[in-house]
């Protein structure tokens, strides 16, 4: 018991400061959503119990427009694993990495949206920690930051004032060190050059908000390709 | 909408996201050897989608109008000239995001 209690304090600890951008970013991004939900009129009993269930940010905003129309769960369904399909990704990158950690998986898989899955997939971590734990405290942690800024902009939405602007920056600079801590550790640049340039076309050609599955399909098209010259040269990354 | 209808259209997001999220452990179990291909995407993919990820986080950047994105590409430069100097996950985030809320406050 004593030494299962300093495994998860040892995997905590670790885990902690990784989540610390997200702690700003969900924090922030979390009680804008819940002020957008007070503003439309949904009393904080929706983003606070939205945002433990779903836990995928720019689909709870879909959601709450959902809400407001014409009731069509179809629609709602298929809107919904359009704008997640991107998830996919993760899950077939994750496949390796969530072996063996046990009935943890269940919620790793549950809980992995952008922010967890970049930290998840990229994170070097010491031997000495229990990997499984480590990637189950990321995800509980970024959960309750999301849950925690959605209730809190849920309950007290109309008497924040925005002295913040820019801070939702913080989930972009996160990104960019994710993948330029990629860069720096991969020999080769031709899956990371791919995944920009096919992701940059795309968004010009299709627009912000129907880019994402041509952006995926164009990626795994590209990748298909170039698999026998990537193989040959060892593993990509 | 009815509180009943509302229910089933959050369940129905809920469950289109877990679709999305388990699909692929569902196709591809544990105990089962995974086709080599998969494992191909599985290894190759992580960079791919890195990229993905900051062309998302920017995509509602308009270069025509507003600011021409210029708040987001200098905090981008002072982001990747931070970490390449001292490889501080958490100072390059933090540096790049007062960055740009000085930007956005101040000057844009």
């Amino acid at each position: 018991m004593k030494q299962k209690m300093q495994v998860l304090g040892k995997a905590f600890a670790c885990a902690f400061p990784f989540t610390v951008p997200i702690l700003a970013g969900f924090l922030f991004l979390g009680m804008t959503y819940g002020v957008y939900m007070n503003a439309l009129g949904f009393s904080f009993w929706y983003p606070m119990l939205m945002s433990v269930t779903i836990f995928a940010g720019s689909v709870e905003f879909v959601a709450a427009n959902l809400l407001l129309g014409a009731f069509n769960p179809v629609q709602a369904l298929a809107l919904t694993v359009m704008i997640n399909a991107r998830h996919l990704f993760y899950g077939v990158s994750m496949l390796d990495k969530f072996r063996g950690t046990g009935l943890k998986k269940l919620y790793l898989i549950f809980g992995m949206c952008d922010e967890t899955f970049s930290i998840n997939c990229s994170a070097v971590i010491p031997d000495s920690v229990d990997r499984g734990w480590f990637m189950f405290f990321v995800t509980l942690l970024n959960h309750f930051y999301w849950f925690a800024g959605a209730t809190l902009g849920g309950v007290f939405g109309s008497l924040i004032s925005f002295s913040t602007e820019g801070l939702d920056f913080v989930m972009v600079a996160m990104f960019v060190v994710i993948f330029l801590n990629q860069w720096l550790n991969e020999k080769r640049h031709v899956s990371s050059l791919t995944g920009l340039a096919v992701s940059l076309v795309c968004l010009l050609v299709f627009g912000a908000d129907d880019f994402i599955i041509p952006a995926m399909l164009g990626i795994l098209l590209l990748l298909t390709a170039l698999r026998a010259p990537l193989e040959r040269g060892g593993r990509a990354q | 909408m009815t509180l009943t209808e509302r229910i089933i259209t959050i369940a129905m997001v809920v469950l289109g996201t877990m679709l999305t999220r388990f699909l692929p452990f569902l196709l591809f179990p544990a105990g089962k050897e995974t086709p080599k291909y998969v494992r191909y995407l599985g290894t190759v993919l992580p960079a791919a989608v890195f990229g993905l990820l900051v062309v998302y986080s920017l995509r509602g950047v308009s270069v025509l109008t507003g600011s021409h994105g210029l708040p987001e590409l200098t905090s981008i430069a002072v982001v990747a000239a931070l970490h390449l100097w001292k490889k501080q996950m958490l100072l390059s985030i933090a540096g790049g995001t007062i960055c740009y809320m000085l930007l956005v406050q101040f000057i844009f």
